[in-house]
């Protein structure tokens, strides 16, 4: 698992994702309420088995109730992802609901939230287990947005988020 | 070739913006693209992708049948289109039903191919591009350059003054602020539209997914936030199974962008909420426009296999001094002009196919195993047999194919070089007839040909025995070369014969579509070389190998002449490249080169057809070293020289700036000579030395190694 975890780590952080690793549940809550002080701005929370297991904190600009205006203001979005695979440094969920993908794609920061159990090896460890059938929306995250349309030089945060900040929590809630 | 295609490759060539940042970036993606495949065998992913790609281009019809009735089942709907005109109609229907006034687009060459958006905005739809570089061609009206990066053409400036001239006043040539100028001003655009228009890079029959592979996270807002989302598939798309989506995954990101996986990839099965929570209405264009056309013909089905990663336009000589819009088209490159052959019409490739100078760089990135140069080649041949061929270009192959005519010409110009460089028909001879000496200097020819030179060749009586194919450049321009083959082959104890009947490879008539002229060729050398009781025939000349081994065969298939056949195999069969045969005697310890002190440092450069067709790489410079000189690799040591035959004389524009480049890599070694196979590549790179006025030695190896045998 360390293995798995330091690939993760490299290869995410090699396409400017921000890896963070908390020891409990209690240690993410206080990692994402620190994140919003300093980053400001209003946030917005999708529902997930983090917040049903942990209950739902009130930060200071945080909110749970995701819809696209808010979405569009908000300066971070978090939410929960189902895998993470270790050869790329992706994120796979299934974003079917319409909450994860607003809190994912319009905020200026994504905070994706994953249990350190998650953890795969590659593409086809995740394609043997999820089901288009189950799935009406899978989304693979790697890194931010990002655009070399201008002569070719990467510039990170177009359309989507500028920034990916996932958060590995040990223990069973996320 | 007309004179405003001529006029679009000048105003290209003299682009410096243009010529460039494609040069840089090509550098650069060669570096990137080995790096992102590292720890993983590129040939096993290509070959899953072929396969993959092969039996969808072979089940159009049952796939989109499936994908259908999975997709209608998860709640989409979807419409199977067999023309532009159907597609665009089923959208303004459907856009008009729904009050749509406003579209949103994420990038999609389907639609490019279709011109979709003018289609709409005429019924006063608004349609904004939201992929930041087909934005940016949007707005100044221009057709994308590339299949992955649409403005690749433009600089910051241009793009600045796009952006101030069409939508904001002000803005500055600064990349990150260009950026997030687009990102703010799309980002309503995203919020107000009704519809989103998407591609697909796959769809799953298995499943009825889509799978859309991107980076800037546009085609998830385009799916996500309007009401409607429409997705127009080209059917080649269709895939079997969800496991097939594996390689595609492995190859695209690598082959287009080297990156290992793009930041995004979404798959979307049937209707997902909307915003609201209410269901999203699906719709999917299947596409075929002349998709299933081309799946019905034998030679074409495999540019189905395309998956549009552009590696074939990073990694070609050709498109990074021109970039795209020469190709005038909405695919372009290699296999934008196969695709524009089939999806417009075959004679809007007249010109454009010519531009390929049949290096075979593409083929050996492709992700899909296209034999692109191959689909070029059957292009040409194609035009020819519609349009005929130009009458003193079919003079010229008769000529060809007559080899005592042939041959007493080239004999006669050996004598007075002149009187046959004068007027068009000479221009168009193999190439050492020509006058044209703008960028190098021409080889004479020689006082007597190999041919009458061999025979003087006093010769060790040896139990094994190779009949030399010399190739016109050999017999006619450089018979040292022959001799030395001769040489080092007596000396490994093989007798060399010259079987009297052989004459020009055809490779020229092949190149220029005039398939039946080679055919002849291809006779008249199989009668000639089978003749002889040989272990080998060898040639130093790696384009007449691979015409030997390959074309021969490849020519009778084209044109059904199943008889001939079985005899082009048994040649291919004995065929062997000089290098690699000597290699082979070498290591069988047959012949032994002199050692001792260091002879030279020599750089090497790569003949296509030795690299890429016969795969000869190493044997070279394995000899070079034996016998005892220091090899130095050059930058780029397999890019093409410019050379390719009659390429030099057609577009001596394209051929002169390659030339160029090859020479700045050469000199930039610091080696006192250059070795090469080819006597085509010791033609077009001597000259351009001599013109330079260098000191550097250009040599083939054989030459090279004669001198250092023991
Ligand atoms: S032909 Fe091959 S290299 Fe070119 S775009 Fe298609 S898949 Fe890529």
């Amino acid at each position: 698992m360390d293995n798995l975890f330091a690939s993760f780590k490299e290869r995410a952080e090699a396409v400017s994702a921000e890896v963070h690793r908390c020891g409990t549940a209690a240690e993410a809550r206080d990692f994402v309420q620190g994140l919003l002080k300093e980053v400001g701005g209003t946030a917005l929370w999708a529902p997930c088995a983090f917040l049903e297991a942990e209950g739902r904190p009130a930060f200071p600009g945080l909110s749970y109730d995701v819809t696209r205006e808010r979405a569009a203001e908000a300066k971070v979005g978090i939410s929960q992802m189902d895998w993470a695979l270790a050869d790329t440094g992706t994120l796979v969920v299934d974003a079917t609901g319409v909450e994860g993908r607003l809190v994912s794609t319009l905020p200026q920061i994504h905070v994706a939230l994953i249990g350190a159990d998650r953890l795969l090896p590659d593409m086809a460890s995740v394609l043997g287990r999820i089901k288009p059938s189950k799935a009406g929306y899978l989304s693979m995250i790697t890194g931010p947005s990002r655009t070399a349309d201008i002569e070719r030089v990467l510039t990170i945060g177009v359309h989507g988020p500028e920034r990916l900040v996932i958060v590995f929590v040990e223990g069973s809630a996320a | 070739m007309t004179t405003t295609f001529k006029e679009s490759i000048q105003d290209a060539l003299a682009n410096p913006n243009l010529r460039g940042a494609l040069g840089r970036f090509s550098e650069a993606y060669k570096i990137s693209r080995e790096k992102a495949y590292a720890g993983m065998d590129f040939e096993a992913v290509r070959d899953a992708v072929r396969d993959v790609k092969a039996y969808g281009a072979s089940h159009l019809e049952e796939l989109a049948e499936a994908f259908k009735a999975k997709a209608e089942a998860a709640g989409a709907k979807v419409y199977r289109a067999s023309d532009p005109a159907e597609v665009k109609a089923y959208i303004l229907a459907l856009a008009k039903e729904n009050g749509v006034r406003s579209i949103v687009k994420s990038k999609s060459m389907a639609t490019e191919e279709i011109h979709l958006n003018k289609h709409l905005e005429a019924e006063g739809i608004e349609v904004y591009e939201t992929d930041l570089g087909e934005w940016i061609i949007q707005l100044c009206h221009q057709t994308p350059s590339h299949m992955v990066m649409p403005a690749i053409h433009m600089t910051k400036e241009e793009v600045a003054e796009v952006f101030s001239t069409k939508v904001e006043e002000g803005q500055q040539p600064d990349i990150p602020k260009l950026v997030k100028f687009a990102r703010g001003k799309l980002r309503n655009r995203f919020l107000g539209a009704d519809m989103g228009i998407s591609g697909a890079n796959i769809a799953v029959a298995e499943t009825g997914s889509l799978v859309l592979i991107t980076n800037e996270g546009n085609a998830r807002l385009v799916t996500t936030l309007p009401r409607i989302h429409v997705a127009v598939v080209g059917i080649e798309k269709l895939v079997a199974t969800f496991q097939d989506v594996q390689p595609i995954l492995q190859a695209l990101p690598r082959n287009a962008t080297s990156q290992l996986l793009t930041s995004y990839v979404s798959v979307i099965t049937g209707q997902v909420p909307n915003t609201d929570g209410s269901p999203k209405q699906l719709h999917i264009i299947l596409m075929d426009n002349k998709r299933s056309e081309m799946a019905a013909d034998p030679k074409f089905r495999q540019a189905l296999q395309c998956i549009r990663c552009a590696s074939c336009l990073n990694v070609c000589p050709v498109f990074r001094l021109v970039g795209g819009h020469v190709f005038g088209k909405v695919y372009t490159g290699g296999i934008g002009t196969i695709l524009t052959a089939w999806f417009d019409e075959l004679k809007q490739s007249d010109d454009i196919q010519g531009l390929c100078i049949q290096c075979g760089a593409c083929k050996d990135v492709c992700p899909g195993r296209i034999d692109i140069p191959e689909l070029i080649l059957e292009l040409r041949r194609r035009l020819a047999v519609e349009k005929g061929m130009p009458l003193v270009q079919k003079a010229i192959f008769a000529v060809v194919n007559n080899r005592r005519l042939f041959h007493s010409l080239l004999r006669a110009a050996s004598v007075a070089q002149k009187p046959f460089a004068k007027g068009g028909f000479i221009r168009h001879l193999p190439l050492f007839l020509s006058d044209l000496t703008d960028f190098r200097s021409l080889p004479a020819i020689a006082p007597r040909p190999f041919r009458d030179t061999f025979k003087e060749i006093v010769q060790p009586e040896c139990k094994e025995k190779a009949a030399i194919y010399a190739g016109c450049l050999i017999d006619f321009s450089y018979p040292e070369m022959g001799e030395s083959v001769v040489r080092v082959l007596n000396k490994a104890g093989i007798q060399v014969v010259f079987p009297e009947g052989q004459t020009c490879c055809g490779a020229p008539a092949r190149y220029n579509g005039a398939y039946e002229t080679a055919a002849g060729n291809a006779k008249d050398n199989i009668k000639a070389l089978l003749e002889e009781d040989v272990t080998y025939v060898v040639s130093a000349c790696p384009t007449c190998t691979v015409a030997l081994k390959d074309d021969f065969i490849a020519t009778f298939e084209s044109l059904g002449m199943e008889d001939a056949i079985g005899d082009a195999r048994k040649l291919a069969a004995k065929t062997l490249d000089f290098a690699t045969l000597v290699k082979k005697l070498v290591d069988e310890g047959r012949l032994e080169f002199k050692d001792g002190q260091q002879a030279e440092t020599v750089t090497y450069h790569d003949s296509c057809h030795l690299k890429r067709t016969l795969h000869a790489q190493q044997a070279p410079r394995d000899l070079l070293k034996k016998a005892g000189f220091t090899v130095t690799e050059m930058k780029e040591c397999d890019i093409c020289c410019g050379m390719a035959g009659s390429y030099s004389l057609k577009l001596p524009e394209l051929s002169a700036p390659i030339l160029e480049r090859k020479l700045e890599n050469i000199k930039d070694t610091g080696a006192t000579s250059v070795a090469m196979d080819c006597p085509g590549c010791v033609m077009q790179i001597r000259g351009g030395l001599d013109k330079l006025g260098s000191g550097i030695k250009v040599e083939h190896t054989a030459v090279r190694l004669a001198k250092r045998l023991k």
